[in-house]
């Protein structure tokens, strides 16, 4: 059974076909690799993917749940989280509440009960601060808990962006290029990280990535775009090699 | 540990909050009390009671929900009249004028929130200068609006007209409760200092709480990046809204206040045009946008200033254009934030270090 099925997928701004009859198919527990140059359409699929555009055609299945054309935040409801290529953190609010804007959903009281201050809001709130922590825990970012989201160092940021997207307890997690900007000891550590998310949080995971020593340490799958349409997919090793796809890097 | 330490902080906080507003209202009954209370000064407490509820409600739609809305005297008015219009016209079902008056805060409170949603469902697609406009258009709308209605009451029911007073067919025995251009007037002067300060706990208490709880998050999540908020599940639509209606509510509760303390409400430019929407945006401006104590107290001081230095005739205005000043340099300068912290930063080491010594 896969988790993600995506078929004859397309959109077109104007004139311009940004994403052409995309498919892809990812299993429960995989991580994905979705790569290409530069303008290939990989943030366009991701922001189809997560309801930021509505697809012109195809359709999109998630864990048997069809999510074509639904908003984001019911495909967020649905299971799909995701971080993006510039960060977005809530930069004025603390490294702790940014986590637990992502709880938001799965640890409801009413806004009365918030403002009166009802025991369930002491009950939840208890519950929300220490799954948050948990979380923060895994990425090592307890200790700044109460800083400001913005303060953090660079790499801290992305990795917050990955704990709030998990706290959404999502099916599948979309990483916008998670790398950028790393140096390559803070990327050897992401990829742990990735790896360390996919086996304890039983995630399925896809990710768009230029660095390709991150592409080809993690994943198991990749999916080539170019010019917004499937150059290729397949295994990791043999895509890498695949003359097509060196020459849509390289050129000629 | 750390997170005991943060919340005791904010718990710190916010209770040096509530405590200046006590603190406020202890300063004024000893002024009573030693016979130092001018009749100038008795006669600001209720507007400043009112102005400081606008200030906080003010915060919460720029501060917290990081929308520039120019408005806000528009639901003010709103709350002022259906608040009077409530306790004139109940005047002869229900006697007592402090139930009244209550009621009319419950009344003022609802209608201005009505408006706010309808106002907001189509304004808060907007942005920026855009909201801004849109949001001062409405203020001046609901003004002129007034202006031009005729209600009264008999024993049939409520009558409108926005010709004049004979066009409503009143019965014998009806009576004219909102006058067109005159307004409403024979209000029972109800709003004391006391309630205006239980008002101010209130608001503050609702503001306080609602920012550090579920749903303050949402809506300062929204504020900080709204399409990573969609992207985590938050209804951007839903929570705008509510901080909306929410802030427009307290802000028909100030309109209560403000009108139970005048025997005659007419809606003119100087009371609910867009100078007082822009006077609330510059006590929460330099109060600090999204600090709520710093916007209560900068209403305080603004609008005790200009009349306290009327014995300075001439050189008024220029006193107060210099405290604005000194205000914004103190709130925003570079220089002034750095020193600030500077300052905390000594005290919290010299804390620290009077612990160590202690323990040594």
């Amino acid at each position: 059974m896969s988790m993600l099925e995506v078929k004859n997928l397309s959109i077109a701004f104007g004139g311009l076909k940004a994403v052409d009859d995309f498919h892809m198919t990812i299993e429960k527990g995989q991580l994905y690799g979705l790569i290409g140059p530069n303008g290939a359409g990989k943030t366009t699929v991701f922001n189809l993917l997560t309801g930021v555009y509505k697809p012109d055609t195809g359709s999109i299945i998630l864990d048997e749940e069809n999510i074509t054309g639904k908003k984001t935040i019911e495909i967020n409801r649905a299971g799909i989280a995701r971080t993006f290529q510039n960060i977005r953190l809530f930069k004025d609010m603390s490294v702790l509440d940014n986590v637990k804007v992502g709880l938001h959903n799965h640890h409801p009281y009413s806004t009365v009960a918030g403002i009166f201050r009802f025991p369930s809001y002491y009950r939840v709130e208890k519950e929300m601060n220490e799954r948050a922590m948990e979380l923060l825990k895994v990425f090592d970012l307890d200790q700044e808990a109460g800083f400001k989201a913005s303060n953090l160092p660079y790499g801290k940021q992305r990795k917050l962006e990955i704990a709030r997207a998990l706290a959404t307890d999502p099916k599948l997690l979309l990483l916008d290029e998670p790398a950028a900007g790393m140096n390559p000891n803070e990327t050897a550590e992401l990829m742990n990280t990735i790896r360390f998310v996919r086996d304890n949080f039983h995630m399925t995971i896809l990710l768009i990535e230029h660095d390709m020593k991150l592409v080809s340490g993690i994943c198991e799958k990749l999916t080539v775009l170019n010019f917004g349409q499937v150059l290729t997919e397949g295994k990791t090793a043999d895509v890498l090699n695949d003359p097509q796809v060196i020459t849509a890097y390289l050129g000629e | 540990m750390k997170m005991s330490g943060k919340k005791s902080n904010l718990m710190v906080q916010n209770a040096v909050t509530y405590g200046l507003v006590i603190v406020f209202w202890a300063f004024i009954q000893i002024l009573n009390l030693t016979g130092n209370m001018t009749s100038l000064l008795n006669g600001l407490l209720v507007p400043i009671c009112t102005y400081v509820i606008l200030a906080i409600s003010l915060n919460l739609t720029v501060g917290i929900l990081g929308e520039l809305s120019l408005g806000h005297a528009g639901f003010m008015c709103v709350g002022a009249f259906s608040g009077a219009f409530f306790t004139n016209a109940m005047a002869g079902i229900i006697p007592s004028v402090g139930v009244r008056f209550a009621l009319a805060l419950v009344v003022g409170a609802i209608v201005a929130a009505v408006f706010g949603i309808l106002i907001g469902i189509p304004v808060l697609r907007l942005k920026g200068d855009y909201l801004a406009i849109v949001t001062l258009a409405f203020g001046e709308i609901i003004k002129n609006l007034i202006n031009v209605f005729y209600v009264g009451i008999d024993s049939r029911g409520i009558h409108f007209s926005m010709k004049d007073t004979t066009s409503l067919n009143l019965e014998e025995g009806g009576e004219v409760i909102i006058k067109g251009a005159q307004g409403i007037t024979g209000t029972p002067k109800a709003s004391t200092f006391l309630i205006g300060i239980l008002l101010i706990l209130l608001t503050l208490f609702i503001v306080l709480n609602l920012i550090n709880s579920r749903t303050g998050r949402a809506i300062m999540a929204i504020r900080d990046n709204r399409i990573a908020a969609e992207s985590v599940g938050i209804n951007i639509t839903k929570y705008k809204l509510l901080a909306f209606a929410v802030s427009a509510s307290m802000a028909g509760v100030a309109g209560v206040l403000y009108a139970h303390n005048l025997s005659s409400l007419a809606a003119t430019t100087k009371n609910f045009g867009y100078n007082m929407s822009i006077t609330i945006l510059v006590f929460v401006v330099l109060g600090g946008i999204g600090n709520i104590r710093g916007s209560m107290i900068a209403a305080v001081v603004l609008t005790a200033l200009p009349e306290l230095l009327r014995g300075l005739n001439n050189y008024r205005m220029l006193i107060y254009a210099i405290v604005l000043i000194v205000m914004m340099l103190f709130n925003s300068a570079p220089k002034s934030l750095e020193m600030r912290a500077r300052v905390k930063e000594y005290f919290k080491n010299r804390r620290n270090n009077t612990v160590r010594k202690e323990a040594a």
